[in-house]
């Protein structure tokens, strides 16, 4: 592959030097200039889309947002998200933010795009008119066409309401703050962070609803909760016999990995707004779900096409030289993947990863070598829009590169694998870019993008239901690695959140099960919630 | 087919609520630091925003990650020369292999840093200090009145006309006086228009009756004046007495030769932490700055920070000074008065009883509050012996002790926390 940005450098150069080139005599260039005015961004825009349209890009409208740069900060600090309750972990990445940028150690986005129908693009204004329209077709070509298309995001979020749910969850907080007090609604909603990553539903997909149905179906769900919770926690013996039964069965029957939709559903002792508000955090938590797998192939498919895009104007004679040359100083500047013994280096930058491998993709589909007819004989030689395509839309990023990756890329990138084992002297290096090495390579690297492997397996147990209703976790322990400590915070948090002791034991790789840690709960310390936990029972 | 929307002139600050949630969750570590970082500072900095950083482990937000240890297998980019097989010492920081991303707060562990405003840094800094007792001054002897706006009255000066306000009554007086007359014109005006309206038979006798008691109400209604004296109304304004809480502060500082740099530099420190301090809460405080060594003198702040006069220690010119000068200036009727001084300690042998005398006899039962920092490192000098016999007969008195910067405002604190009554 030839490096991506030279030779079009290069090419420009010679195009300038056959000026009845083709493709280029019919267009007057669009105005370049550093300066952006909202009819340029327009002008850009049409030209962008047209283009988008021809590759067959299917986006969602796109509705382009000017915002200033503390905009930008306030945007960063609720994870891009117009709309959010109120929280002070939300202020806390605020300030985070308001420092380092004041300092100047870090530039803000170009943009934010979010994953609504239609999808809301914010682009700061301190950017130069090149880079608007870069970020036009990264952002609300590249991005949108991804959101509209991935498989992943069209099981589990819902762009068409995903704003007015903002806006009710965000409603219903001031509510709950106004009526039970901002210290109580903080303390659930700390705990029910906590457990958000572990509060998504991995296998069942949710039901679509919009505002109205939210609306209409929240008091309904509060009752029929509660009476749901009710039942299982009924007080009143039904029989003699019915109890020795009860006991033997385990509850849940199966181990439960949605620990926060568990303490939703069955936890005894929250009030009606509280199992709303753990709901409110769980589905935020799945909304952002699909972003957390497809980080690669996200940025390298908007990053893909607005190279693309931006080729295929100035190729067409829209752009002239100054402009194109500073689209692709920002370009490189996305791309660089310092390497592992840099200073600079933080891991591997998913522009630069999605972007080769879509780019080696589409070099597989028209250039094909011998090596990729071996290694991809389904793709080589086919069209490349059609692959892309496809891939854009059937993987997340872990089967992504199980699917993908390609020799050359590995070469190009000289990935290498490297093993840290607590129980040897030393780092060992694993398999390298050679012919023995790319498999181990790949399967290695798809690993690290697995969320499985990314977060550890914590899954609740049982529930002694007969007894003292204290829950039990297990940590499902891989690769002999432990949990961070601050698990006993988060401990802390399940058991404000579940009311009765909780406890959390390891199950280790040889088998054995180790107790862990525990978290009396004494309930009498709480009788006046007991008492109306039991007084729900009454009929 | 896409939208472009300016979105710049949309509320900012969208955060700042979730900010403020955030700095009153860590009040206390916050209020910590701060004292620290002024501790920091050069004198002229003392009010300055201020990047303020606090333990990231008292406000991470936990959830089950994987911890250090175990086996881990990662991929890297960049191999330069590395083969399958190869052994690598572990570096020393037990650096990350794979997937460990940079923590999102941007900061590594150890600290969470992040800018306060001037304003918030003061509002944490001077939260819950007040001067004490600030009730004395009499309202009997009140000269400040304030002009208020209370409602509307039925008379005064016509420049005091609310014109919108009369109209408004005169328009609901016409409404009113009109109605029993309208209504029986409609009734009238429909009969009327049932024997033919316009082209009735004047000749008609109901007729002729009907129109004239239509011509008797249109006059009655004519008649209802457009405007009435009883719709006048008139802007109401009230003089109100201004209960007056003058205060004035004697900033007493000793620059004697003991008072060496260093707790020149605390005792200035002090006072500018007070300076400070007075400035943000009382709108209208005095406040006399007095210098003394063997003489006192009322010197303007300028001079109060920055002369470099020295001498020896007689500190009974300094009380003596502020005794005058409140009698000169300020009638115990009118001023709520304070007195800080700062000194080393150091007096003339003879010249603490007279400083005694002079507190407790003169000084102690004019003002409201008497605050007195000792700058030393050993033990209590002289005067301090002495201050605190007078604390004893007289309880607006209070003492402290400053050692290094860090006591500084410590003592600040503690001398003016906020209470709910002091004795007087």
């Amino acid at each position: 592959m030839r490096p991506p940005l030279k030779p079009t450098v290069k090419r420009s150069q010679a195009d300038g030097a056959r000026p009845l080139d083709e493709r280029r005599r019919h267009k007057e260039p669009l105005p370049s200039g550093s300066e952006w005015r909202f009819d340029l961004v327009e002008r850009y825009d049409r030209e962008i889309a047209r283009v988008a349209e021809r590759f067959g890009l299917d986006t969602y409208p796109n509705q382009i947002e000017i915002i200033s740069a503390e905009q930008m900060m306030d945007a960063y600090a609720s994870n891009g998200m117009p709309i959010g309750y109120y929280h002070w972990s939300f202020g806390k990445r605020f300030l985070a933010t308001e420092q380092v940028y004041k300092r100047g150690a870090m530039g803000l986005a170009y943009e934010i795009v979010i994953n609504s129908n239609p999808c809301i693009a914010y682009l700061l204004e301190e950017n130069t008119m090149p880079m608007q329209a870069l970020v036009v077709a990264h952002a609300c070509y590249g991005h949108n066409s991804f959101f509209k298309g991935n498989y992943l995001f069209r099981t589990w979020t819902q762009p068409d309401a995903i704003i007015d749910y903002l806006l009710f969850s965000k409603q219903y907080i001031i509510q709950c703050e106004q009526r039970y007090g901002e210290e109580e609604v903080e303390r659930v909603l700390d705990a029910c962070h906590a457990l958000a990553n572990f509060g998504v539903d991995r296998y069942k997909r949710p039901p679509k609803r919009t505002l109205a149905q939210e609306r209409l179906r929240l008091k309904e769900r509060e009752e029929h909760l509660q009476q749901l919770v009710n039942d299982l926690w009924r007080t009143l013996p039904h029989a003699a016999d019915d109890d020795a039964e009860a006991s033997e069965q385990r509850f849940p029957s199966e181990p439960q990995e949605n620990l926060l939709y568990f303490l939703e559903k069955h936890a005894p002792l929250l009030e009606p707004w509280q199992r709303e508000m753990a709901r409110i955090v769980r589905k935020l938590a799945q909304y952002f779900y699909p972003q957390r797998q497809t980080q690669v192939m996200n940025e390298g498919w908007a990053t893909f096409w607005h190279y693309t895009i931006m080729q295929t104007l100035y190729d067409e004679g829209l752009l002239a030289d100054s402009f194109l040359l500073e689209v692709l100083h920002s370009h490189t500047n996305v791309l660089t993947q310092p390497g592992f013994d840099s200073p600079y280096f933080g891991g591997i930058n998913p522009y630069a990863l999605g972007f080769a491998m879509y780019r080696d993709i589409r070099r597989i589909c028209e250039e094909p070598t011998d090596e990729d007819r071996q290694w991809f004989p389904d793709i080589a030689g086919s069209d490349w829009l059609k692959t892309l395509d496809f891939a854009m839309r059937n993987f997340k990023d872990e089967s992504f590169i199980q699917q993908f990756l390609s020799p050359k890329v590995i070469r190009d990138l000289r990935l290498f694998c490297l093993l840290d084992d607590d129980e040897a002297p030393n780092l060992r290096v694993g398999a390298i870019h050679n012919d023995q090495g790319y498999r181990e390579v790949r399967e290695t690297l798809a690993r690290q993008y697995a969320l499985t492997e990314r977060e550890p397996n914590v899954q609740i147990l049982n529930v002694d239901v007969g007894g003292d209703r204290s829950m039990t976790l297990r940590h499902y322990r891989a690769d002999r690695r432990p949990l961070h400590p601050m698990f006993k915070d988060v401990m802390k948090h399940l058991a404000h959140l579940w009311g009765f002791t909780v406890r959390l034991e390891t199950a280790n790789e040889d088998g054995t099960i180790e107790p862990t840690h525990e978290i009396k709960v004494d309930k009498r310390r709480r009788p006046e919630l007991t008492l109306a936990a039991a007084l729900r029972t009454l009929p | 087919m896409s939208e472009i929307i300016d979105r710049r002139e949309n509320p900012r600050h969208k955060s700042a609520v979730n900010a403020q949630r955030f700095l009153k969750r860590y009040r206390a570590q916050v209020r910590e630091a701060v004292a620290r970082a002024i501790g920091g500072r050069k004198i002229a900095e003392a009010d300055r925003d201020a990047s303020i950083s606090i333990p990231a482990r008292d406000l991470n937000e936990p959830t089950f990650q994987h911890g250090a240890g175990g086996k881990r297998e990662g991929v890297l980019p960049g191999n330069k020369e590395f083969v399958t097989g190869d052994e690598i010492a572990r570096p020393p920081g037990g650096g990350r292999g794979s997937g460990g991303s940079a923590s999102d707060d941007g900061e590594g562990e150890d600290a969470f840093r992040f800018r306060l405003s001037r304003e918030e840094f003061l509002d944490f800094f001077f939260e819950d200090m007040a001067l004490p007792d600030l009730i004395k001054t009499q309202l009997a002897s009140i000269t400040h009145h304030q002009r208020l706006r209370a409602g509307y009255r039925t008379d005064g000066t016509p420049s005091n006309l609310a014109v919108i306000r009369t109209m408004r009554e005169s328009l609901a007086r016409r409404i009113a006086f009109q109605g029993p007359y309208a209504a029986r014109l409609a009734e009238l005006e429909r009969e009327l228009e049932a024997l033919g309206g316009e082209t009735a038979d004047p000749r008609d006798p109901r007729v002729a009756e009907l129109t004239a008691a239509l011509e008797s109400l249109r006059r009655k209604i004519a008649a209802i004046p457009f405007i009435d004296t009883f719709d006048l109304r008139f802007r109401n304004r009230i003089v109100q007495p201004l209960p007056i809480a003058q205060a004035v502060m004697f900033c007493i500082m000793d620059v004697s030769g003991s008072m060496d740099e260093t707790r020149k530099d605390l005792a200035k420190r002090f006072f500018i932490l007070l300076h400070l301090f007075l400035k943000r809460h009382y709108e209208r405080i005095e406040i006399v700055f007095i210098r003394h060594h063997t003489t006192a003198k009322v010197v303007d702040e300028e001079e109060f920070f920055h002369s470099t006069e020295t001498g020896g220690t007689v500190v009974s010119s300094a009380l003596a000074a502020a005794l005058e000068e409140i009698k000169a200036n300020f009638p115990l009727d009118q001023w709520n008065i304070y007195i800080a001084q700062a000194s080393d300690g150091d007096n003339w042998e003879g010249d603490s009883p007279r400083c005694l005398e002079l507190l407790v006899n003169d000084l102690l039962p004019l003002v409201q509050y008497f605050t007195y920092v000792e700058i030393t490192t050993g033990e209590p000098q002289n005067l301090w012996v002495h201050y605190e016999q007078a604390k004893a007969a007289r309880p607006n008195l209070a003492l402290g002790r400053i050692r290094d910067r860090t006591d500084i405002y410590p003592v600040l604190r503690e001398l003016f926390t906020k209470k709910e009554k002091v004795a007087a």
